[in-house]
């Protein structure tokens, strides 16, 4: 039934609680929205026979009274996460056919809370992406496209194959990993909410590493409420990870539909950027009077420094990654190429295992590591970091909340930036800064573009206040009223 | 600051992946790019910041208790190996 | 700078000049980032989690135990315990390193200068600097002799904590060096916090040499590989030295490289691989955080030291009188110390130093057993060495008890009563005895009468036919000697 796939995650878990439909019902739709939506590249394993199990174990589980967190949920998982027993690729050749035999924590914690898994979602390989454009199982399509023509378009990256899941009604939900805006950026292309927790929230336990000191996993759903409510039950200390935040969990859904009279709203004069889309700030411009209209009082705060987050986060993230990335060498697991030599074999593996983008970032994260360069780069972007994270902290002694715009554009065409590596870079502009200290930050449709695409507003709150965060992304959405649909015709 | 051919050989090698000769320049020229472009870092005044270690500053670093907790688990280890034998990870010959 | 050490070469003498790295494998149940067990001996790739294989997405958390014991060896040493260190990547690829890269630490190790006193075989003490301490994780082994075109690799030690003690360039001479290795061994078991056991590659050591003329700058240093006993670590920087000699005064120059020792030639040979520079690339690992320790830590750890040997041979020496090369030899083990101090409790500690380092060493060694495995107790010896103090026995008779002491594990006080063994120290016995032999022996009456004093020796042996050897020595003497004057 086309209508099964149209509700909102927790109209789905309502409708579940009340008894008008099963489980099992609720994600045979969704197997059969996967089957007729391929052409968007969504998913790099569609997972139906589990998804089945995991329905009925759970249409039985409710019977006997037990009822999780997202209890019979058809969600689905960025495959970056590693998932007991299912292929978890990465989308890199580097990975095709590992079957991890283990869990990813946030993904156990889901499973623990009833979820149906329908699949794993297609992304940037390793992460590393602002367009979808750099798997190895292809790039993902965009369930959108413009009014002005036909060509297909990017979802975002990395997590594009879960934007376009959500975004074309695939699943109810999905899961995304954030490291310099890959859920805030995608999620705003493709016209869902996308949220990136404050670092620390969800475990990084069993995600397959990118930049270590800035990935995050995160919700990618049609409506702020559905964030909360996926978020709940994917955070919490993880003692396995020593970058895990031991801190109370509050009930995220209780901060939504309470009213912002009297907090105020930072708008931050050096996201105005120079190129973008003028519809966007003007977006950014009704953002604000819907937050004054509902009470909220908007300030001018001033991040100076916020040009530079994107060279730190261009140092920062290659660098770690190309330390992370160093396991993957035809040892133990993954892909393996012969070779005559030991050397041979590490390089050929590499070479062939590793996509142009991820090759690129291991090469400049081991130059800006290397010697005679790591003050230079390493070191004076961790310092430039500081100062960027010691804004925002001045900057929340005077306000609750910052509103932006997510990203300069609109989605924009298969190849149209490929070509242009910095412009690719710039996709992320408006993004980067939050990873950058850590802070929590949400996409919420806020409009369309003159063209028919959707446009975001990010909302970025101090860290471990996802609570103001929901609060004030529950009225922009209230506000927005943003009820576009992609047409999936591909 | 450019990033020439040679560097770029050079630092492949560093990171064990093989870049066709034919694929040098163009390299070189993407990664002169993202250099000559994060370079303008030096107009930040930096002087007596500490670098940031880690967002998850200022927490403690978290300590396991002395017991054995994991290991035992030979065939999850070995399950996505290329090659192994006798509980072994085999791989090719490393010349000394 | 002592002339002693110096090696003659054609040219004139040479300075050797020595730097000492140690391995040490941390004591503890699991490993430095992982709950796997860090047991010597199990079967390959059974003490290996995920983290240890560094499958995808896995996270280290750092052992507790670990940094207790680097702290405990700092103090240990008499060094700078840093509250804040870092721990880094090492970067570089290799089938044994799992992650790609070695959890280190680099410019902030846990443990600064510190340092140690080693006692050379002439009596002499000098003190040697240690640069620092750092924690670090141990590689896998790679197996190369199980196939003729593979290596076979093995993760059990992968993740196993080490301490890595760099000694300053302060050795002089491979005998040096081997003190210094002893002495460092000595204090890390005393410590517990490694068991030193160099065979089983527990404590490794590489050393760097080079070699000048007295007064020059310091020499292009080569660093030799993996020396797995003290004894191959002065052999091969023996070796070393001489060949750097020789090259030098041959009109070669010493090449900067890192050599292996070939303990069956004794000799060292450069490693074949070429030595490409190594960029390590380290930086701090940002799935950790800084450590920083509190006072509180510190403070516990340093309450809880046991008295270390340098101490513990100071005491001996005045609290129980002994030399300073008794002292020497029975604080080499605090096995052997505490064994000491046990049987030297209400009885002779001189006595009981001498019984412990010759008869029973000499059994010890003779039957290839640690103290812990002496079929004689500390109390036990005690108690012997009281029968000859107390004159229940002789010396002579006691090292028959104490043969006997270690073939059937009994009290020398059982042995010397179901054997009557007892001393006869009763002067109207052996009156009647010593008056027997003189009437027996006049002849060699005459020969002492005549000036040959040794001739008493005669006598007593006499003496202690007649007795079975259990005539107070001393006794018998002094009764002779007053007939045989009369």
């Amino acid at each position: 039934m086309a209508s099964l796939t149209d509700l909102t995650l927790t109209e789905a878990q309502t409708g579940l609680a009340s008894g008008d439909f099963s489980s099992k019902e609720l994600t045979e739709a969704h197997i059969t929205a996967i089957e007729g939506a391929r052409d968007l590249n969504a998913f790099v394993i569609e997972t139906p026979e589990r998804a089945i199990e995991d329905a009925e174990r759970s249409d039985k589980r409710r019977a006997s009274g037990e009822v999780g967190g997202i209890e019979g949920l058809p969600i689905a998982i960025k495959d970056l996460f590693c998932t007991k027993g299912v292929q978890s690729t990465a989308a890199s050749k580097m990975l095709e056919g590992f079957v991890p035999p283990y869990e990813s924590t946030v993904t156990a914690q889901m499973v623990e809370a009833g979820m149906v898994m329908l699949g794993k979602t297609n992304l940037d390989e390793f992460a590393m992406g602002s367009s979808n454009e750099t798997s190895y199982f292809g790039p993902v399509v965009n369930p959108w496209k413009r009014n002005s023509d036909d060509q297909p378009l990017v979802p975002g990256g990395s997590s594009g194959g879960s934007a376009a899941a959500v975004a074309a009604r695939l699943c109810l939900a999905a899961t995304g990993t954030d490291t310099g805006g890959s859920i805030r950026q995608p999620a705003s292309f493709c016209g869902i909410v996308g949220m990136k927790p404050t670092y620390g929230r969800c475990s990084r336990w069993g995600i397959v590493a990118f930049a270590s000191s800035l990935d995050q996993a995160g919700p990618m759903t049609r409506t702020v409420r559905d964030s909360a409510l996926l978020l709940q039950s994917m955070v919490g200390f993880d003692p396995k990870d020593t970058t895990s935040a031991d801190v109370p969990v509050p009930d995220f859904q209780a901060a939504l539909g309470q009213d912002i009279k009297g907090l105020k709203i930072g708008i931050p004069s050096e996201y105005r950027l120079d190129g973008t889309d003028p519809e966007i700030l003007g977006l950014w411009d009704q953002g604000i009077k819907w937050l004054e209209e509902a009470g909220a009082e908007t300030v001018e705060v001033s991040l100076p420094r916020t040009k530079y987050a994107l060279p730190v986060y261009y140092i920062i993230a290659p660098a770690e990654a190309s330390s992370n990335l160093a396991r993957y060498d035809g040892m133990r697991y993954g892909l393996r190429v012969e070779g005559d030599t030991l050397t041979d074999v590490y390089e050929n593996t590499r070479g062939e295992g590793f996509g142009a983008e991820v090759r690129r970032r291991i090469l400049m994260g081991t130059y800006v590591l290397s010697a005679g360069y790591y003050d230079a780069y390493y070191i004076k972007a961790q310092k430039v970091r500081k100062l960027i994270a010691d804004e925002f902290s001045v900057a929340f002694e005077q306000v609750d909340a910052i509103l932006t715009p997510t990203v300069p554009s609109a989605a924009f065409a298969h190849g149209e930036k490929s070509d242009d590596l910095l412009a690719m870079y710039l996709n992320d502009v408006l993004t980067v800064p939050a990873s950058l200290a850590g802070l929590p930050g949400i996409s919420v449709p806020a409009g369309l573009s003159s063209d028919g695409l959707p446009l975001g507003l990010q909302l970025i709150t101090k860290a471990f206040d996802e609570e103001t965060l929901f609060r004030v992304a529950d009225v922009i959405e209230q506000s927005a009223k943003f009820t576009g649909r992609p047409d999936m015709k591909a | 600051m450019s990033v020439d051919k040679s560097t770029v050989a050079r630092i492949a090698q560093l990171a064990r992946i093989k870049v066709p000769e034919e694929d040098l320049d163009a390299l070189a020229d993407e990664l002169s790019k993202i250099v000559g472009w994060v370079e303008q870092l030096d107009e930040v005044d930096t002087e007596g910041v500490a670098p940031m270690a880690s967002t998850a500053e200022g927490t403690v670093l978290r300590q396991r208790d002395d017991v054995v907790t994991d290991g035992d688990c030979r065939d999850d280890v070995l399950s996505n190996a290329p090659e192994s034998e006798k509980g072994y990870f085999v791989v090719p010959k490393v010349i000394e | 700078m002592s002339e002693k050490n110096l090696i003659k070469g054609q040219t004139g003498d040479w300075e050797v000049v020595i730097g000492l790295e140690v391995h040490a494998q941390v004591i503890a149940e699991a490993k430095l980032f992982s709950g796997a067990d860090t047991s010597f001996g199990a079967e390959p790739n059974e003490q290996v989690s995920l983290v240890d294989a560094a499958m995808p997405g896995m996270l280290p958390v750092i052992n507790k135990k670990a940094l207790e014991q680097a702290v405990r060896t700092g103090l240990g040493i008499k060094a700078q315990i840093n509250r804040f260190s870092v721990f880094d990547r090492k970067n570089y690829f290799y089938p044994d390193l799992p992650q790609g890269y070695q959890i280190s630490q680099f410019s902030d190790p846990i443990v600064g200068k510190g340092e140690i006193v080693i006692d050379m075989e002439d009596g002499e003490s000098r003190t040697v600097g240690i640069t620092r301490i750092h924690l670090e994780q141990d590689a896998g082994k790679s197996v190369h002799d199980m196939d003729p075109i593979s290596t076979y690799v093995d993760l059990n030690r992968s993740g196993v904590p080490l301490m890595e003690i760099v000694s300053e360039p302060d050795l002089r001479s491979a005998d040096e060096a081997a003190a210094y290795l002893t002495k460092l061994r000595a204090i890390l078991r005393y410590l517990g916090t490694c068991d030193g056991n160099m065979e089983q590659g527990s404590m490794r050591c590489d050393a760097n040499v080079s070699v000048r003329k007295p007064g020059d700058d310091l020499g292009t240093r080569c660093e030799i590989k993996n020396v797995n006993s003290i004894r191959f670590a002065a052999q091969a920087i023996e070796y070393e030295a001489r060949r750097q000699i020789e090259v030098i005064e041959g009109g070669g120059t010493i090449d900067q490289e890192t050599r292996l020792f070939d303990a069956n030639k004794g000799v060292t040979r450069s490693m074949r691989s070429k030595e490409e520079a190594h960029d390590y690339r380290y930086f701090p690992d940002p799935d950790l955080l800084p450590v920083n320790l509190s006072e509180e830590f510190v403070e516990e750890i340093r309450a809880s030291l046991p008295e270390l040997p340098d101490e513990k041979k100071d005491r001996f020496v005045s609290e129980f009188g002994l030399s300073a090369y008794d002292a020497d030899v029975l604080v080499a083990e605090k096995a052997i110390a505490e064994y000491f101090e046990e049987a030297a409790k209400g009885q002779d500690a001189k006595t009981v130093a001498n019984w412990v380092t010759s008869d029973l060493f000499g059994y010890l060694n003779k039957e290839g057993l640690e103290i812990s495995e002496s079929p004689v107790s500390a109390k036990q010896l005690g108690a012997l060495v009281g029968l000859i103090s107390d004159s229940t026995i002789s010396g002579r008779i006691a090292r028959d008890v104490f043969a006997e002491m270690c073939a059937s594990g009994k009290d020398p006080g059982d042995i010397v009563e179901e054997k009557g063994l007892k001393q006869v120290s009763d002067s109207g016995e052996l009156e009647g005895i010593v008056d027997e032999v003189i009437a027996k022996g006049t002849a060699q009456v005459e020969q002492y009468k005549s000036g040959n004093e040794k001739i008493i020796g005669w006598f007593v042996g006499q003496v202690m036919q007649a007795t079975k050897g259990q005539a107070n020595p001393q006794m018998v003497n002094e009764i002779l000697r007053k007939k045989l004057t009369d």
